[in-house]
């Protein structure tokens, strides 16, 4: 479902005297229909990076992300728009919404801009936020203001409310009790048993240990790991 | 390219625009797909309005095309042209005075459009005013009031409204949410949001609020000096920045 091969990358810093920063060179990844894959490597290994150039917000230098049948190194924005809205789910670390749209709302807007019901969604986003312990009473305000906890599961009500044939996750369970990083590992499960590839990045080794079928250390993806290996 | 079975609703062709010596805007083209936001993004003098004035058929490029639905805008008669204002496109400009009449009320503002368009039922132009003016959160009991009477945050969603109400497919909007206190910014915002998925509406929406952009765009185009110097996915550019100038623009940001 997932497919990347000898993906790689550079930052060219423009207004620090053009400095051109490789940070990935020959990377390959392949995710089934069904697998869980967690990336690890020391911090500044290159998770982060890898997974955002699956999402399409870093551009790849040279190589392919293939997710489904669209390849992202080529794809054309909008083609990357409809991959997002039906295909390819996103868990980040941090909620970006616009200010003053109700919890519910935010959590039911992927299922909307597919053109379900609005009864139909917010009874989708109805059933995550309960299942995730946010307490109905905060359902109709904005997450701006909730904890981090709480932003975190709105977060992740979001990412689950369509069944994304392919999923990233980023520190899915990080700053998660006891009950609700139960919750996230519960869906996480059922999200692989409908066949939903899943890439994740957790420091929860438990977690990782639980749901990940396989682990790829990204260091071996860092152009220095390659000029030692050469 | 994978064929996702539609046409662009708005096809820009190597548009130019001069002012004697000064570059307008140059040799810009792009797609607009139904549905799209697309921002435009840059700093004052960057072109972004000499654009937008082209698209929206206010002012005559010196060159290039712009074709909606097939047609080119550019080579049509100023009546053609100006049929295509009123019912397939509307204009929100930064200072709703410019798009707003304010000498007459916040209903007749929204009836006028409908009736320029060949609406004569009073009856039926006063339920579609208050049902618009209900949508932008505008109390119902506002509706003979004059916009002078309202605060900045009203007279822009008043603009909004009566832009809205023939059911436009395209919308230009210049700098929005500028000018306007920010906690009235994320209410328009949310508005604006809304309006886009509930009617399908393609827009193209000049700011120079990078936030903003983030928000609204699905796609950005970054101009200096008239030329658009990177055009991609807006959490791409904003994230990955390739052009030295986008990388200065987006870096020089303040965090909140």
């Amino acid at each position: 479902m997932i497919e990347i091969e000898n993906l790689s990358k550079s930052f060219t810093l423009h207004n620090q005297g053009g400095a051109v920063i490789p940070v990935m060179a020959g990377a390959h990844l392949r995710v089934a229909r069904g697998e869980c894959v967690a990336l690890t490597g020391a911090s500044g290994a290159g998770k982060s990076t890898l997974m955002r150039m699956i999402w399409g917000n870093y551009l790849a230098d040279a190589g392919a992300i293939r997710v489904g049948d669209l390849d992202l190194a080529q794809a054309s924005p909008r083609e990357i728009i409809a991959l997002r809205r039906e295909v390819l789910g996103y868990v980040s670390q941090f909620l970006r919404v616009v200010p003053r749209v109700p919890t519910l709302r935010v959590v039911a807007e992927p299922l909307l801009s597919l053109g379900a019901g609005e009864a139909e969604a917010e009874a989708r986003a109805r059933d995550l936020l309960a299942m995730l312990n946010i307490p109905e009473r905060l359902w109709a305000l904005s997450p701006t203001t909730f904890s981090g906890g709480e932003q975190q599961r709105v977060n992740i009500a979001r990412g689950f409310a369509h069944p994304y044939p392919a999923l990233l996750l980023d520190e899915p369970t990080a700053s998660l009790d006891a009950t609700n990083r139960e919750v996230v590992l519960a869906l996480i499960e059922e999200a692989k048993t409908r066949g939903a590839a899943i890439v994740g990045i957790f420091h929860d080794e438990a977690a990782r240990a639980r749901v990940c079928d396989r682990k790829v250390d990204v260091t071996g993806f860092s152009p220095q790991a390659r000029r030692g290996a050469a | 390219m994978k064929d996702m079975g539609e046409t662009p609703l708005l096809q820009v062709e190597a548009l130019s625009k001069r002012y004697g010596a000064r570059i307008g805007c140059a040799d810009v083209s792009f797609d607009l797909w139904p549905g799209e936001v697309l921002g435009i993004v840059g700093e004052s003098g960057s072109g972004k309005s000499t654009l937008l004035s082209c698209l929206a058929g206010q002012m005559a490029p010196d060159q290039g095309r712009v074709l909606y639905q097939g047609r080119d805008t550019v080579a049509m008669s100023e009546p053609e042209r100006r049929v295509l204002a009123r019912t397939d496109w509307a204009f929100v400009h930064q200072n709703p005075r410019d798009g707003l009449r304010m000498g007459v009320s916040a209903g007749g503002n929204v009836g006028e459009r409908l009736m320029a368009v060949g609406a004569r039922n009073y009856g039926a132009i006063r339920e579609a005013a208050t049902d618009w003016l209900g949508r932008v959160e505008i109390e119902a009991g506002r509706i003979d009031d004059r916009p002078r009477q309202f605060s900045g945050g009203m007279q822009q969603r008043l603009q909004i409204a009566r832009n809205l109400v023939t059911a436009p497919k395209l919308v230009f909007m210049d700098e929005p949410t500028g000018g306007l206190d920010v906690s009235v910014q994320a209410r328009l915002l949310d508005l604006l949001r809304g309006l886009v998925r509930d009617m399908g509406l393609s827009v193209i929406l000049v700011t120079h609020d990078l936030a903003v952009a983030r928000l609204l765009a699905d796609r950005l185009m970054v101009m200096q000096g008239g030329h658009v110097i990177e055009h991609g996915l807006t959490d791409q550019v904003l994230d990955d920045p390739q052009a030295p100038y986008t990388q200065l623009l987006v870096s020089s940001v303040l965090q909140v």
